[in-house]
């Protein structure tokens, strides 16, 4: 089995942090907030490894701090500490050490990200085909009509009507927007992606179909992928294992079918029995 | 049986607990539980409902954590892992390519073919398209299931075509330790018998079973050992008193 990733201590802190920062929040205190200074601890101390095709969840309500775990491993933030490892054909890159235009490199070739909110993840000014290209051109393909031809496969491939190419994202559907995004994402075969709450606010046969492709995808490139989600239905899909989080750390973790039937944490156990 | 060969599986001393913080207590579920399956061998596990049979099952998969004892696998390569400990990656391999589980509710994703859903195992393993399909369909028609369902979801199925479904996923993989928790639960006499031919051409294959059956003439006609399970004393325990 490869390591793709492999993340240790990761910690992010809004605000000018103390000593106590850590000590005084988290479960036991009830708050991420820091009682001494007032910052947010929105992440500390998150540890773990992603294997090749591994889909790992990462669970929790809204400010648990899943999406700012995922947001520092794809550079849209700076850590306050810990490091992380990536692994990729041969090279070991520790991202946290790498200088902007190295991080920029990674993760227009070797990443691929898709936001909940598509506004985030596509330039509205420019065509659907333009939003691929774009990332195409950040990459290595220069060639006007091999960049084309490269989008419309994969605006296909995530069934995108490739007659709407030259659209802008504003006239799509969110189920098309989130669409576009993930072909965008895949468009370098990135050997990790980053799913941020990709479902959420979707009609639900909408997210079954999104769902699929996901799947799919993993299965046919075998691509690695770290899904932050607060919906169990979409951990229990597709996470073989599953972190979850609260008050910024990780307060559990364990193969997604183990989290769900045999919770071991009080709140885990509350989630679960809460889920629909 | 070789008198020599090494069990697949051994397990000693398994006990689970469940710790319900909400309610503060803790449920006694298997305890104590001891035993060995042998490949080529159907070791069943018997008691009363409340016995903790299916907990020793969902164990050896880690679908439950154990409270304590050992879970000794032995695996392809003759290398014992302890299944309490080992580290998910490791169990992950094991699901994929040498534990199987068949339990007695079916669930798959509901926009599936049923041909899908049992050649889904065998494509994890990298095992080429056409060929897993044409596995799935030799299964399928083992099963007795009617031809014309085969392209279909099974989400419409009765009880019994489901858990034919459900078999066929989990036997068409040839794990090479399969659980079983009441296979055949709700399926006709006729097919039930196809399914112990079946069972009975997997051990000759040499794959070793741990199965819970719902009828004791099962349990007499299949299994080579019997390993019979007492409720755990049920008395729950809030957890201050456990502390």
């Amino acid at each position: 089995m490869d390591k793709v990733l492999e993340v240790r201590n990761l910690s992010k802190i809004y605000g000018k942090g103390c000593s106590s920062c850590f000590e005084l929040t988290g479960s036991e205190f009830n708050t991420n907030i820091c009682p001494q200074c007032g910052s947010i601890i929105a992440a500390h101390d998150v540890s773990f490894d992603l294997y090749k095709g591994e889909i790992l969840g990462i669970m929790g309500e809204s400010g648990s701090g899943k999406s700012t775990a995922v947001k520092c491993l794809y550079f849209d933030q700076a850590p306050s500490s810990g490091n992380a490892i990536f692994f990729d054909e041969g090279k070991k890159y520790d991202l946290f050490e790498l200088n902007a235009a190295q991080q920029r490199g990674l993760a227009n070739q070797r990443f691929g990200m898709v936001y909940q909110n598509p506004h985030l993840g596509l330039n509205f000014d420019i065509s659907a085909g333009g939003n691929i290209a774009e990332r195409l051109l950040m990459s290595e393909v220069k060639n006007y009509s091999d960049i084309r031809s490269r989008a419309r496969k994969l605006l296909m491939r995530t069934e995108v009507q490739t007659e709407r190419m030259d659209e802008l994202p504003k006239n799509f559907s969110g189920g098309m927007q989130q669409r576009v995004q993930i072909a965008k994402a895949l468009a370098t075969n990135p050997s990790l992606l980053f799913l941020d709450e990709v479902t959420t606010g979707l009609d639900l046969s909408v997210q079954a179909a999104i769902l699929d492709l996901i799947l799919e995808i993993q299965q046919q490139q075998k691509t690695s992928m770290i899904v932050v989600t607060h919906d169990l239905g979409v951990i229990r899909l597709l996470a073989g294992r599953t972190l979850v989080m609260k008050y910024g750390r990780v307060i559990e973790s364990g193969l997604t079918d183990q989290i769900l039937e045999d919770p071991q944490q009080a709140y885990t156990q509350r989630l679960v029995a809460s889920a629909l | 049986m070789n008198i020599n060969e090494k069990p697949i599986l051994r397990v000693e001393g398994y006990s689970k607990y469940f710790e319900l913080h909400e309610q503060n207590k803790i449920i006694p579920s298997s305890h104590d539980v001891n035993l060995d399956v042998y490949p080529g061998q159907l070791t069943a596990l018997t008691g009363p409902t409340g016995a903790g049979k299916s907990t020793v099952l969902k164990g050896i998969y880690r679908t439950y954590l154990p409270s304590s004892g050992r879970l000794l696998f032995r695996t392809k390569e003759d290398v014992e892992i302890d299944l309490a400990q080992a580290d998910e990656h490791l169990i992950l391999e094991l699901r994929k390519n040498e534990i199987g589980f068949v339990t007695q509710f079916l669930h798959a994703l509901p926009r599936q073919s049923t041909e899908d859903i049992i050649a889904q195992p065998l494509i994890q393993r990298d095992m080429d398209r056409t060929q897993a399909r044409n596995l799935a369909c030799e299964m399928l028609s083992a099963m007795n299931l009617p031809e014309e369902l085969w392209g279909i979801s099974p989400a419409t199925f009765s009880g019994g075509e489901k858990q034919r479904v459900n078999l066929a996923r989990g036997l068409v993989s040839r794990s090479r330790l399969l659980l079983l928790d009441e296979p055949t639960a709700s399926l006709d006499p006729n097919t039930t018998e196809k399914i112990i031919t079946l069972i009975e051409s997997l051990k000759d294959d040499g794959i070793a079973m741990l199965a819970i059956f719902h009828h004791p003439e099962l349990v007499d006609r299949m299994a080579d050992n019997v390993v019979q399970l007492e409720p755990a004393i049920r008395i729950e325990k809030t957890l201050k008193e456990i502390a």
